[in-house]
This record gives C-alpha cells, sequence and structure tokens, in this order.
C-alpha cells in the first residue's frame, strides 16, 4: 500500500521533488537538537570541573593507598570536625546577615523611581567589579584594632572592640563580599510581586504590618531562598577573606584543604576534605529543597 | 448575607468637594457625589478622567487634598483603608497566589478574628453566590480569568460590606465573558442589597448595570443620571459623545423672536433652544431620530431639513446605517429601520428631524479632544 502510494505520488502530479522535501532534514539543523546549545559549557564544566573532581575523590580514596583511610583520619581528628563545623556555621551566620542587609535594600530597589534605582543597582556592583582581594584588603584596614571602626568605637567612649583575627571580623567581611549574590535574586523576584496584593489584603481588612507578613513576605520567599543557598554554598569554600581577616580561631575547611595540598603535599587527605564537604553541602541542599517547592505560580504584574 | 434583598444594607456615600494634587496636575478638581444606600452607581469616563482615583480615595488607597468624604452618615476621611470595612474588586483580580481559592475567601474573615466554622460557612455561601463552590481548593493560577474574577467578588462580599467598589473588574476579560459577567453582578447586586460603585470606561457596560452613571473628565464630573437621562438629555457635548452615537451639527447662530436658528453649510434650520450669550451652539442628534427623505419630497411641520448626499450605507439586519455627508463636510449618522427603497451611495437625499428631538448644546473643544 505505501509503495504504490509512493509511486504514485513520484509519478505523479506532486509537484514537489522528492529530494526537496528531503533535503533539509538531512542537514544537522540545530532547531532540531535544541541540546547542541548547551555544548560549549557542558564542554567546559566537564573539562574544568568533572575531570579535577573525579581526580579529587579517587586520590581521596587511593592517595597513598586505597582504602578509607582518609576519611577515617578526617574524622578522627578533633580539629577537622571542629572546622568543618566552623565552616557551616560561618556559612550560616553569614547567610543570616546577608539576608537581613539585603531584603529591605532589594525591596527599596523595587519601590523608587528608574533612576534611583539605577543607582542603587550600581552601588551593588561597583564592589562586586573590584577584586575581591581588594576588598578584603580593605576590610583589614577598617576592622584591624586601630582601623577607623574602632577609632569611632572609641571616640564615642566606647571600648575597644577585637574584630581583625576573628569569626565576627570573617563573617562581616564575607557578609560584604557575598551581599549582592542575595540582593540580586530577591529583587528579582520582589519585582514580580503584584503591589496590589498588599492594597487588596489592605481592603480586606489587614493593617500594613500584617500585610506584609501574610502576603508580600510569603510571595518574596522563593528569593529568600534562591539568594541564601547561593551565599551559603560560595561561603562555605571562601578562602581568601577568612584567611586575611581571621585568626587561627576562625580557619575555615578551605584553609585546611590549602594547607594539606600545598604545604604537605597529601593530595588525598585534602581530597577527603573537599569530598566531606560536597557530600555534607547536597545533604543540606535535600533537606532545603520541599522549602524551594511552590505550588503556586507567581501571579505576572501586567 | 444572610439576610438578602435589603436595601438598608448598602450605606449612603456622600463625596464633597473632593479634591487631589499630584504637584501641579489635578487628578480630582472639586468633586461632589452623592450615592444613595443600595445604589448601583457606574464612575464612567475615559482614563486619566479622574474616575479611578475617586474609587481609590473611597477605598483608602489615595488622601485627598481636601474635601469630605462620608460612608453611611459617618466621615472616612482620616481611617486607613484597612479599618474602613469596604470591599475592593481589582482589574487584575488580586487574587493571593499562595493561597487556594477558599483561603482567599476566608483571608478577611480570618482578619476579623471569626471562628473556622462559621468562616466555612461564610465562604461557601460566598463561593455559592458567585458559582464557584466545586474550586475552593484550587489555586488562582489554575483558574481563568472569569472564575479568578469571580473569586475576587466573592472574596469582597464574603465578609458583608456595606459598599462594595469595582476597578475596571471586566476589562481584562473578552466580550462574551464580559456580557455574562455583567449580568452575574447585577444579580449579586440585587440579592445583596449592598452599594456598589463600579468604574468603567465602556459606556455599554454602564448603561447595562447602573442605576445611575457619573460621567468623569479631566477630573470634575460632567453629569450625574440614569442612562437614560445621559442619552436623552446630555448637559454637556462631552456626554452627548461619550454616551451613545450622535451627530453634532455646527453653523451660525441667529437669535430672532426668542427662537434660535442655524445656518449650516447655507441652509437655515430652526436650532430648537437657547444658549447663554457668548456660547458657540451645536445642534446634537442621535441616530433614530433623524430620517432621510428624498429632495423632492416637502418635510412636515415642525421639521428641519438639510440636503446632502449618502457616503455610506451599511446594512444591519435589523435596519440601516447611513453616513450623509453635507455641504460643509460634516458627517451625520442615521439608523434607519424601515424603509421601502434603500439609498444608496451617492444618493442625493433631504436629512430630517423634528426639532423638538434636536438638543442645542454649548460648543466645547475638550469633548473632541479627550475622544481621541
Amino acid at each position: 500500500m505505501s509503495q504504490t502510494s509512493h509511486t504514485l505520488a513520484a509519478g505523479g502530479d506532486n509537484p514537489r521533488p522528492a529530494g526537496g522535501v528531503q533535503g533539509p532534514q538531512r542537514r544537522l539543523r540545530l532547531a532540531a537538537y535544541p541540546s547542541l546549545l548547551a555544548m560549549p559549557a557542558l564542554l567546559l564544566l566537564i573539562a574544568a570541573m568533572g575531570y579535577p573532581l573525579l581526580t579529587v575523590t579517587l586520590r581521596s580514596f587511593s592517595d597513598p593507598a586505597w582504602g578509607m583511610q582518609n576519611y577515617v583520619w578526617f574524622f578522627s581528628t578533633p580539629v577537622n570536625v571542629t572546622v568543618l563545623w566552623r565552616t557551616f556555621s560561618i556559612a550560616a551566620w553569614v547567610t543570616i546577615v546577608c539576608v537581613i542587609a539585603a531584603y529591605p535594600y532589594a525591596y527599596l530597589m523595587t519601590a523608587v523611581g528608574p533612576r534611583m534605582r539605577l543607582v542603587l543597582i550600581l552601588c551593588v556592583l561597583v564592589p562586586f567589579w573590584v577584586s575581591g582581594v581588594v576588598r578584603t584588603l580593605a576590610w583589614v584596614i577598617l576592622l584591624q584594632d586601630s582601623g577607623i571602626i574602632n577609632s569611632l568605637i572609641r571616640l564615642l567612649g566606647f571600648d575597644s572592640v577585637k574584630l581583625i583575627r576573628t569569626q565576627t571580623g570573617v563573617v562581616i567581611g564575607m557578609a560584604q563580599v557575598l551581599l549582592p549574590f542575595m540582593i540580586l535574586p530577591l529583587y528579582s523576584v520582589m519585582r514580580g510581586i503584584d503591589l496590589r496584593l498588599v492594597q487588596a489584603a489592605r481592603s480586606l481588612g489587614a493593617r500594613p504590618s500584617l500585610a506584609f507578613l501574610q502576603i508580600y513576605l510569603p510571595l518574596s520567599l522563593p528569593g529568600v531562598f534562591a539568594g541564601a543557598i547561593i551565599v551559603f554554598i560560595l561561603s562555605l569554600g571562601f578562602y581568601i577573606t577568612p584567611a586575611l581577616l581571621g585568626g587561627p580561631r576562625s580557619t575555615m575547611l578551605s584553609t585546611l584543604v590549602q594547607s594539606q595540598v600545598l604545604s604537605l603535599l597529601n593530595w588525598g587527605r585534602g581530597g577527603a576534605m573537599g569530598v566531606v564537604l560536597l557530600v555534607a553541602t547536597f545533604m543540606l541542599l535535600a533537606l532545603a529543597a520541599p522549602l524551594m517547592r511552590q505550588r503556586h505560580k507567581q501571579a505576572s504584574r501586567s | 448575607m444572610a439576610a438578602s434583598n435589603s436595601k438598608e444594607r448598602g450605606a449612603a456615600i456622600d463625596i464633597k468637594a473632593a479634591t487631589k494634587r499630584y504637584g501641579k496636575f489635578t487628578a480630582l478638581d472639586d468633586v461632589s457625589l452623592h450615592i444613595e444606600p443600595g445604589e448601583f452607581m457606574t464612575l464612567l469616563g475615559p482614563s486619566g478622567s479622574g474616575k479611578t482615583t475617586t474609587l481609590n480615595v473611597v477605598a483608602g488607597f489615595t488622601d485627598l487634598t481636601s474635601g469630605d468624604l462620608a460612608v453611611g452618615g459617618k466621615s472616612i476621611v482620616a481611617l486607613p483603608a484597612h479599618k474602613r470595612n469596604i470591599g475592593v474588586v481589582f482589574q487584575h483580580y488580586a487574587l493571593f497566589p499562595h493561597m487556594t481559592v477558599g483561603k482567599n475567601v476566608a483571608y478577611p474573615l480570618a482578619l476579623r478574628g471569626m471562628d473556622k466554622q462559621a468562616r466555612d460557612r461564610h465562604v461557601a455561601r460566598a463561593l455559592d453566590m458567585v458559582k464557584m463552590a466545586d474550586f475552593a481548593h484550587r489555586y488562582p493560577a489554575e483558574l481563568s480569568g472569569g472564575q479568578q474574577q469571580r473569586v475576587a467578588l466573592a472574596r469582597a462580599i464574603v465578609f458583608d460590606p456595606p459598599l462594595l467598589l469595582m476597578d475596571e473588574p471586566l476589562g481584562a476579560l473578552d466580550k462574551k465573558l464580559r456580557e455574562w459577567l455583567q449580568l452575574e453582578i447585577k444579580r449579586i447586586h440585587r440579592e445583596l442589597g449592598t452599594t456598589f460603585v463600579y468604574v468603567t470606561h465602556d459606556q455599554e457596560e454602564a448603561l447595562v448595570l447602573s442605576d445611575r452613571i457619573a460621567v468623569f473628565n479631566q477630573g470634575r464630573i460632567e453629569q450625574v443620571g440614569t442612562g437614560r437621562q445621559l442619552y436623552d438629555e446630555p448637559a454637556t457635548l462631552f456626554v452627548a459623545k461619550f454616551i451613545g452615537e450622535s451627530t453634532s451639527l455646527r453653523g451660525d447662530a441667529q437669535t430672532s423672536g426668542g427662537e434660535t436658528s442655524l445656518t449650516i453649510a447655507g441652509q437655515k434650520v430652526v436650532a430648537g433652544g437657547k444658549l447663554a450669550s457668548g456660547q458657540k451652539p451645536v445642534v446634537l442628534l442621535r441616530p433614530e431620530k433623524l430620517s432621510l427623505a428624498r429632495t423632492n419630497t416637502p418635510p412636515a411641520a415642525g421639521q428641519n431639513s438639510l440636503t446632502g448626499h449618502v457616503s455610506e450605507a451599511i446594512y444591519l439586519g435589523s435596519g440601516s446605517k447611513y453616513q450623509v455627508t453635507l455641504g460643509d463636510g460634516s458627517v451625520a449618522i442615521v439608523r434607519a429601520t424601515l424603509e421601502a427603497t434603500p439609498f444608496s451611495i451617492g444618493d442625493r437625499v433631504d436629512l430630517r428631524w423634528s426639532v423638538v428631538d434636536a438638543k442645542l448644546l454649548a460648543d466645547d473643544d475638550r469633548a473632541d479632544m479627550t475622544m481621541t
């Protein structure tokens, strides 16, 4: 049957030549394989992330001999566990400070006019363009015992506060460096919240603080979560800021990894530390995942 | 919502000399309006005419620069929006996307501290009234625009407000759905007896829904009245042009013996009415008051007649619509229901009307500017 129709079409009065129909299908068309669009990024990730990660993981099990000895060492050395715990606690503090500082700022960005908004965005982005090392060194100057902050505190008649080489100093420095990662996702979510919803809540009898808590805040939470996860994960791997602003009592895991790998050339133990951090991060993300899921779609502002 | 059909449930509204300025721009200019308890009042006007500002002032979203506002005889100017107990339905529904339909409708009741059982009962009744009872567990994003607007209406009436404000609630819906929901809103208004204030720029919608209509233009009220009053007795040229179709004829005025006559394209017509001196006259004619006649037939007594030619003829089924271009280039719209021999384009015809059917108004260039 198909044979007959084929010959009919080919020999009959079909105006289009068969080759003309098939031609474009033979050629490789980008539209037919949208996954090709991800190829450059995928190749880069495989080369720059996948391969090194695989090597590090392998070495953590095989260096100097096959087995779990690097992991046994990690968890049986109290300093390592303390530092792992401290890393997560500093990351959590940085995240909290960022949320508190970024939320009103991002809200202000949605509330002001276009010109003021540009100024606010620039205030976020300009420090972003300055190297992290330079900014951290600036914090060294600000935070040191004879620095501007302590001079001000003494001028006001208080006792000076130890900031440099403390956990507080590390949190302050890291929060400043990471703030844009919190402000930008928050702003993008808040910009999509229809402010008439708050008006509607007011007309239904909610005083302004309730309207904020019951309507605006829940709708902005996806932005808070998105920013918090970015900031938290970036904090876990921070190296320069804790190294320059912190002391021995605020060492983070990345510093330990650095000393294992670069100073002691012990790739196995360094790798095991990296893997532990990675697995712990994944576990935390899995716990946070239900928070991120939303049943509703964001109402669009038209 | 317990007792229906009692007109005492609605509150009277008094807007007194309300003025709102934003810098140099005056959004509301000395607006006064009285709305009867249980009345369906529509604020009609083009965008930027002040109708939405008026609504926002009543809702408490916008403060007045000067003037007073009373609901049920008590001034509410100093009350914040959340203490006014006024239902508001917004153009874009403004349902809370993170709450189900049931939670949305229960929200104002929860704020008033109503217990769960009574809340459920009220929510069920309100959703029943808008025919959305089966959707209580859905999220707003899972509903169509018309369904969302019905839920928004249920949420605005569930707490029994004495006054319901609606800001172009059907503006985002297609025509068929809009017409059906108009009838639904009319039914709900009848059942509740609440005072409704409805904002729209659609004159047809205003005529379908309202007991009375307030026509807004440039921050002022041009006229308040029933649809029939506005159509038959427009106070200004703006109102005449905003409501329904009309033909306006302009010409040189002469007054002799207490009667004003106009010379239009070299032909004299009786204007039927008087204007204050200094005002330029316009003769306003509704399409169904005009008739066409062959030029060789004499006009009846009390009829005006102007000669022109048919420039457009449209068959409408129930009748025909003609455009007649006069000698001075002005165009008249005529609706004819019955005719033995229809006119065709290019025919020389007489445009005729009874003097009593014409309305003499003062010319006003604002009327044309705002219509574009």
